[in-house]
């Protein structure tokens, strides 16, 4: 089976799209998705410390001491 | 004979390609342009964000410029034509990504601070060019897909009364749109976005501006060598 025909059997796309409906708010799960994943790539971005920056941050306490 | 002496003096010039070289170098001096490094504030996660939507744009004029070469159609019956299609789908998804989460943020920290103002509104304004960017290359795929969105849109369009400017079902003027006059908007914005963060300054977290002297605020302390000035150590 080519991979897109293996994609094809794991998501089945042969019925209308799924939506969420909340008063006037209507989209797609796959959207619905998206955000979710922007929101949690944004609150990572926020908490996961950077690699180097306790590094960086003591070097320039130890530069402005010196 | 006279050797190689100092440049003799001259009235000062009324040349315009020097009054805008004076004028360039005043706005953005070449140690602003490309500085030696970036504020230590500047290692967060938060911050990449700006850097990941460029990378995106980069891979969607690569991948646009080769399908711009074969055709819209092209990608419809070979194999590399769909691959360099997905391709240019998913940068855009990536590209839309990054620059909702790279807005969330700045807007959090009130990135128009400091003079910013210009900054800001170049980033915002590239946003809502970008939109109408995308809804011109789902119009130009040249399928049934295309042409839903396309009568939809055009309904959209009309019930907002713009419809008469631009016609979405005119698969000429919106490949047109797509290929050229958008993308050249969104570039020389995103051009204008960058050269205006170097001429500012990434803008500082709001605790840390309340330390820095008034003049520092502009342009912070850099990983470069370490001067004593500032307190950029948070």
């Amino acid at each position: 089976m080519s991979p897109a025909g293996v994609m094809g059997a794991v998501f089945n796309l042969n019925h209308p799209a799924h939506t969420v409906d909340w008063h006037f708010i209507h989209l797609s799960v796959a959207n619905v998705v998206v955000i979710g994943l922007m929101l949690v790539v944004f609150l990572l971005a926020i908490l996961v410390p950077f690699p180097g920056a306790a590094r960086r941050r003591a070097a320039r306490r130890d530069g402005d001491a010196s | 004979m006279s050797g190689v002496g100092p440049p003799p003096a001259t009235a000062p010039s009324k040349s315009w390609t020097v009054k805008v070289r004076e004028k360039g170098v005043d706005a953005l001096p070449p140690d602003r342009l490309l500085p030696d490094g970036q504020p230590t504030y500047v290692a967060s996660w938060i911050y990449v964000f700006g850097v990941a939507s460029i990378a995106s744009l980069i891979v969607i004029i690569g991948s646009g410029s080769i399908l711009a070469l074969k055709g819209p159609a092209w990608w419809h019956y070979t194999g590399v034509g769909h691959f360099f299609n997905s391709i240019h789908m998913w940068s855009v998804e990536l590209f839309f990504f990054a620059m909702v989460v790279h807005l969330w943020g700045k807007y959090w920290m009130a990135a128009w601070r400091g003079g910013r103002g210009r900054v800001w509104v170049t980033g915002a304004v590239t946003f809502l060019i970008a939109i109408p960017a995308a809804l011109t290359g789902y119009v130009s795929q040249q399928n049934f897909d295309a042409q839903w969105i396309a009568t939809q849109a055009k309904d959209a369009m009309n019930s907002v009364g713009v419809g008469a400017f631009f016609n979405l079902t005119n698969f000429g003027q919106m490949y047109s749109y797509h290929v050229l006059l958008l993308p050249v908007a969104v570039v020389l914005l995103v051009a204008a976005h960058v050269l205006l963060v170097r001429r500012n300054g990434v803008v500082p977290p709001f605790e840390l501006e309340q330390k820095l002297p008034v003049a520092a605020r502009a342009a912070p302390e850099t990983d470069g060598p370490p001067r004593s000035s500032t307190g950029a150590t948070s």
